[in-house]
């Protein structure tokens, strides 16, 4: 399996570190009940197709990456830097 | 201050040759991380005098992150305009130059560095074996920079993927 890192290129997947769902990514807003909290910590759906996921190239460059991936075909259909979304920047 | 005697990391070994391909160590001196803080990067790239794309090297500013360079030698006063810390201790060198070098590394990095793909002056951090380091393509060879409580391990897997390969073309 490879993933490209839109800094790096294509690497071997070795080099990533699997982090999880797309759903860390979406925060409660401030004030938000705790369901909306738990929904973002724990509720996963387990889809058999296209999921999206957050890796971190660990022995690369350090960026966060949205993974698009399909779990029945394990094709890597697109890869975007967290950092580069709306928000996403430090 | 005492001026105290500094001791390389692999303690200035013995270069080793085999089929005219040379691993030795290598000194490159003063080593300072350059991590630009938000919003910042114009000014950095300005004090610096550019700042390298992904993945390559611009004069002595070594690519090695989002916004972030190493630099060999001075580095000038960046002060609120970046992370700047000190790692010339942290490190270890080697080089590895001469025709079997690109065959080498590969059996060790999980990347392609014939010429054609990592020509001069690309670099990469990529794991040598499971060892974090900076990879350098130079004129004849490349550049190795690791973790210094690595080198020697670093050094032993160099060795047995040269003598592999050395070994190898004896038999043909």
């Amino acid at each position: 399996m490879r993933l490209t890192c839109p800094l790096c290129g294509t690497r071997d997947r070795r080099e990533f570190y699997y982090s999880g769902s797309e759903d860390y990514l979406n925060r409660p807003a401030e004030g938000a009940p705790i369901e909306a909290w738990d929904d973002m910590l724990h509720l996963r759906t387990n889809p058999a197709g296209v999921t999206k996921d957050l890796w971190y190239h660990e022995t690369g460059c350090g960026s966060w990456l949205l993974v698009t991936r399909n779990t029945v075909t394990h094709a890597v259909l697109a890869t975007e830097l967290v950092a580069a979304r709306k928000g996403g920047a430090a | 201050m005492p001026n105290l005697i500094a001791k390389s990391a692999l303690f200035a070994r013995t270069p080793l040759t085999l089929s005219g391909t040379t691993l030795a160590e290598a000194q490159v001196g003063q080593t300072t991380s350059v991590a630009a803080f938000a919003g910042k990067l114009p000014e950095v790239t300005a004090a610096l005098g550019g700042f390298p794309a992904p993945n390559t090297v611009l004069g002595n500013l070594i690519w090695t992150g989002p916004e972030q360079v190493f630099v060999l030698g001075q580095t000038p006063d960046l002060t609120g305009l970046a992370a700047v810390t000190d790692q010339s201790g942290g490190w270890a060198a080697l080089r590895l130059s001469g025709p079997m070098a690109a065959d080498t590394l590969m059996r060790l990095y999980p990347l392609d560095l014939r010429a054609s793909h990592f020509p001069k002056n690309t670099c990469a951090r990529a794991p040598l074996g499971h060892m974090q380091s900076i990879l350098i393509a130079e004129e004849a060879g490349f550049l190795i920079l690791i973790f210094r409580s690595m080198a020697r391990t670093a050094w032993h897997e160099i060795e047995t993927a040269l003598q592999a390969l050395t070994a190898r073309a004896a038999a043909i």
